[in-house]
């Protein structure tokens, strides 16, 4: 069977597509061998290094993960530990052990997280279909009453950009405190609840950018220095 | 399948719509139309309508009917009580939960359930507006919206109904052809597979007739693969 | 299914600031477009901001009730259906279901928009009678005033189907060229309260952090003609005061969009 590709870098390839043809060519991402073939599963965009055809989903709902930092909303609480909404229909809980590195009083509980609460935490394992997560951490606490920006999974890594680049700019230029959750929220606190709108209008941006060039300037322009 | 026609239905080789024997309707396709839901697609075969609406992967209830190993799938087919010509009772009757059984086996062929252990995945179906085929356009639209929800799929999927109305195979049967018609032949396929995952036939076919009918079918899915194809990859994400 | 951030959205609307920018007397972008389903007798399509409903008539021939012999009918059918909103689920009517359809269906009906004598063929022996079925494609709230402005128009934009005499069978595969003229433009209006502050239009975040519901029906000349308060917290009577007050404000406004089509 000859060896054949079918697509280029960048193309845009739908489920069943045929994307390359012959043992040659090495499937990776959303992408399966299928005898001879190498199919696509998803709606994605081809990355094509050498004999390497990737296929990188467009859609893409957030599934949870060991190792995900998550923004989850207590939703209930008893002595075992909360139970967190963390915005797809799945079981999230956090143990009471895991919910600080000091030692937690169940008659102490609310005063850590309560009922209505918006926390940060971090996914640490899956117990028959429940998420566990955690907050010992440093990192992960409780957060103070902000906005929720609800965004697509597949926005978060640009929303991150390089080594952080991306989140950096627009919490300095914001001066708000902002917060990304990996299932795909986006938490933000200012001072001033005007600027909360305008980051807002700078995920916006970021979202319908498909240039990618000089990306950050304008988000900064649009951001417009400390309030 | 009812009484004959006063009229005819094929006049020297044309429809009384006027396609030809192999023609399919002018379809449309568009996905993202309903932003609650995972992933949604509207698709239309002449005048016949339909919407899908896709939630999942998410919590089987009721936890008995969890499959260890896999996603359970579910497929809601309804027709909106002001879509046919005789208003139809809102509420599911035997034929719309036959059909959303049918779809269940047509569409869960092409999903790769391995990946998704543990959860169900809901499909709802509405047709707004019955012209014939009302149950291919529900494929049609409901495998747009898998795909739209970023599903794994081996295979989009396409559907379209071929017949035999005045003693002449037919692709893609609009109304009257349906109604005064002598033979309906709705499949499933997945074109790029060819491997067919709804058959479904009632009226009257020699073995020869019903191999010209299959050919229609077969030679067609790759047009409703390309509309289906369009559809997915014009657009931009826009989940929110 | 989405993270709704309550405080937040209290705190914000204590400041009358809204998510989605809006002012709290300020209604959504409104998208309106009739005569989308061919089957339908009428239909329109509505959206207001992501809330997108359709309504469809379908007429009928019966026989009157004895005591109004020479009037038709009507009835209003809605659903929470599920494929509109994850939280909706299926199965037979909801209560909610059946709260929007008798809301929308008073609203209409109490403002005496259609003259039931127009619809009367024969008295004593047939009448038109309609169906309007009101159905969303996505919720993301205030289904209430989607689905009069959805339904009014429907019928507005309706046409009869030819109808038999002798034998008397409707033909439903035909259009004449005429419909019903409406004597009045009723709309309904929507109001949440949120602690001391009245919304407009609430979209389901809101609705879902929402103490109360007040949905508010005018007609033409500004009297009411229905309401319903929905929600478990109570109101005063200011406050319904001020809502009705409201209520017929943005009332006029809205009925000004409508009268174009």
């Amino acid at each position: 069977m000859a060896n054949k590709l079918y697509v280029k870098d960048k193309d845009i390839v739908v489920p069943g597509q045929v994307l390359a043809e012959g043992m040659s060519y090495i499937p990776s991402g959303k992408a399966v061998r299928n005898g001879e073939a190498i199919t696509a599963t998803v709606v994605g965009k081809i990355s094509n290094k050498g004999h390497v055809v990737k296929v990188v989903p467009i859609f893409e709902k957030y599934a949870p993960k060991l190792g995900d930092k998550i923004i989850g909303k207590v939703v209930s609480m008893n002595n075992y530990g909360w139970t967190l909404d963390i915005g797809v229909p799945v079981k999230c809980e956090l143990d009471l052990r895991e919910g600080s590195q000091s030692f937690i009083e169940t008659g102490k509980m609310a005063q850590f997280f309560a009922v209505g609460d918006l926390v940060f935490v971090e996914i640490i394992g899956n117990r028959n279909g429940t998420f566990k997560v955690s907050a010992k951490d440093r990192l992960y606490r409780r957060l103070p009453s902000g906005h929720l920006i609800n965004v697509a999974s597949g926005l978060i890594p640009r929303l991150i950009g390089k080594q952080g680049s991306m989140i950096n700019t627009l919490k300095d230029e914001s001066g708000c405190n902002i917060i990304i959750g990996q299932n795909g929220y986006v938490y933000v606190h200012c001072d001033d609840t005007k600027n909360i709108y305008k980051v807002q209008d700078a995920i916006n941006l970021i979202e319908s950018d498909t240039t990618s060039s000089g990306l950050t300037e304008k988000v900064k322009k649009m951001l417009g220095g400390k309030n | 399948m009812t009484e004959k026609s006063e009229m005819s239905l094929v006049v020297k080789g044309r429809r009384i719509d006027g396609r030809k024997a192999n023609e399919l309707r002018k379809m449309t396709a568009e996905v993202g139309v309903i932003p609650q839901a995972d992933g949604s697609a509207k698709f239309s075969m002449g005048e016949t309508v339909a919407i899908a609406g896709v939630y999942g992967p998410k919590e089987v209830l009721p936890k008995h009917q969890t499959k260890d190993d896999r996603a359970l799938i579910r497929v809601y087919y309804s027709m909106l009580p002001f879509s046919t010509t005789d208003r139809c009772r809102p509420g599911p009757s035997r034929r719309s939960k036959e059909i959303s059984k049918v779809m269940i086996d047509a569409l869960e062929a092409a999903i790769i359930t391995e990946k998704y252990p543990a959860t169900a995945i809901e499909i709802h179906v509405q047709i707004l507006n019955a012209n014939a085929g009302t149950r291919t356009a529900a494929i049609n639209a409901a495998s747009l919206a898998l795909a739209n929800a970023g599903i794994e799929m081996r295979d989009l999927v396409c559907a379209v109904a071929s017949g035999k109305a005045d003693d002449t195979i037919l692709l893609d049967l609009f109304q009257p052809e349906d109604n005064f018609g002598q033979a309906d032949l709705p499949i499933a396929v997945m074109p790029n597979r060819k491997e067919i995952t709804l058959v479904q036939m009632d009226g009257d076919l020699s073995s020869k007739e019903f191999d010209e009918a299959m050919k229609l079918v077969m030679d067609s899915a790759m047009e409703i693969y390309e509309v289906q194809k369009a559809a997915l990859t014009g657009k931009k994400e826009k989940k929110k | 299914m989405s993270l709704v951030n309550t405080e937040f959205i209290k705190e914000s609307l204590n400041n009358n600031v809204r998510s989605d920018g809006r002012k709290l007397d300020e209604y959504r972008d409104i998208e309106i477009e009739t005569g989308i389903i061919p089957q339908a007798n009428g239909s329109a399509r509505v959206k207001l901001g992501e809330t997108e409903v359709i309504a469809g008539v379908k007429f009928s021939v019966g026989k009157p009730y004895p005591d109004s012999a020479n009037k038709g009918m009507f009835m209003v059918n809605g659903e929470l259906s599920p494929i509109s909103n994850p939280n909706y689920r299926g199965g037979p009517p909801s209560p909610e279901s059946i709260e929007l359809s008798r809301v929308v269906d008073r609203a209409i009906r109490e403002s005496k928009t259609v003259n039931f004598e127009d619809l009367c063929i024969e008295e004593g022996e047939a009448a038109w009678m309609l169906s309007v079925d009101i159905y969303p494609m996505n919720s993301d709230g205030n289904l209430f005033d989607a689905g009069v402005i959805a339904a009014l128009l429907a019928i507005k934009t309706a046409k009869f189907p030819e109808y038999d005499k002798e034998s008397g069978k409707v033909a439903h595969e035909t259009r004449t060229k005429k419909g019903i003229k409406l004597q009045n433009v009723p709309v309904m209006v929507t109001i949440g309260k949120v602690g001391s502050k009245l919304l407009i239009d609430p979209t389901f975040e809101e609705e879902s952090i929402m103490e109360a519901r007040l949905n508010i029906a005018t007609i033409d000349n500004g009297n009411i003609c229905a309401m319903q308060k929905g929600g478990v917290t109570p109101i005063t009577n200011e406050e319904l005061k001020n809502a009705v007050k409201l209520a017929t404000i943005k009332g006029k406004e809205l009925r000004k969009l409508l009268n174009k089509y």
